[in-house]
């Protein structure tokens, strides 16, 4: 009994904590709803949110998708873009407690900011106030989606807003709240360097794709 | 239209695989450390790749225009530990200010 208040006390401090993430989530998926819906109509996007709830993959594979690439080239992009998610799995495993099932639904719960909270800084995870913290994230980033898909019609031109800006801006941030020690600081360069010089070279999608080899040259980086 | 529904099967089934793979597969053992560290810089890698995309990208060449100034500001703003959402709203603010006066 004890122990069941005490999860149900974690949880709630960790939806506490994921408000202001939720918030910011909300802004970003209503942009996502808006860039999507000239491609993907008014249902895809919120479906998309609804089972992928990945900011990176989705507007990694929309990205791809508008700048005319295939299918193809935008589930690479995407799957590479959440590949990250195999090391914190891997980092988070022996923090879950129960069954194989229950492993996995703490596990589904998964995202960047819930992740990066539960964390207790000694290698082990608090997987009830990670659940708390992605609560407000999910409701904000279907919600916003919807909203997005809903105004988008009516906003007029979202380069007039500025909402081409939200996408880069919300990458440049969670690139920043990455980017921690000389082996990211390289492969986050390193990374730039190959997209850019790329990107006039090959078809869409192919220089994000190829900035890949610069994780495993920075994995050689001293740290 | 195919084509976006098969991406977001695609990418939903590949999202619960990886998230599942570690705390289902793998149990109490780790990958080889070598792939771990490639694995664990991914993300900055890819991260990095679609911000100058995203900002100087334009189909198959690069520009330079309003968004520059936004994702600059968004920087600046992050160096200054805003939160997120300002950050993010700081950044449509600016590209949309520059375009309404240039």
């Amino acid at each position: 009994m004890e122990a069941e208040s005490s999860a149900r006390e974690r949880r709630r401090a960790g939806i506490r904590r994921g408000v202001p993430f939720g918030i910011a989530v909300f802004a970003i998926s209503i942009s996502f709803g808006v860039l999507a819906r000239p491609l993907m109509g008014p249902v895809a996007p919120i479906v998309m949110s609804i089972f992928v709830f990945s900011g990176s993959a989705q507007f990694g594979a929309l990205a791809v998708l508008l700048a005319g690439g295939g299918a193809g080239a935008a589930i690479v992009a995407g799957v590479l873009l959440n590949a990250r998610y195999l090391a914190m799995g891997l980092a988070l495993a022996p923090s879950l407690p129960g069954r194989p099932l229950s492993r996995a639904a703490f596990a589904m719960t998964t995202v960047d900011a819930s992740w990066a909270s539960a964390s207790r800084g000694d290698g082990t995870f608090d997987p009830w106030y990670m659940v708390g913290v992605s609560i407000p994230q999910y409701a904000g980033w279907v919600l916003g989606t919807a909203v997005g898909v809903v105004i988008g019609p009516v906003l007029g031109d979202p380069k007039a807003l500025g909402l081409d800006a939200l996408f880069p801006a919300f990458f440049i941030a969670l690139l920043f709240a990455e980017v921690r020690g000389r082996r990211r600081v390289a492969a986050a360069g390193g990374g730039a360097g190959i997209a850019l010089a790329l990107t006039p070279l090959v078809p869409a999608g192919l220089p994000i794709l190829a900035a890949a080899a610069a994780a495993v040259a920075a994995s050689r980086v001293r740290s | 239209m195919t084509g976006v529904w098969v991406t977001i099967a695609a990418l939903a089934l590949a999202t619960a695989a990886l998230k599942l793979a570690g705390p289902l597969a793998l149990g109490g053992r780790a990958l080889p450390l070598r792939a771990l560290g490639i694995v664990e810089l991914l993300a900055s890698a890819l991260l990095a790749a679609l911000v100058v995309v995203e900002t100087f990208g334009d189909g198959r060449s690069l520009t330079f225009d309003a968004r520059v100034l936004g994702v600059a500001f968004a920087a600046v703003l992050l160096a200054l530990r805003a939160p997120m959402i300002v950050v993010v709203l700081g950044a449509a603010a600016v590209t949309a200010l520059t375009r309404l006066l240039f």
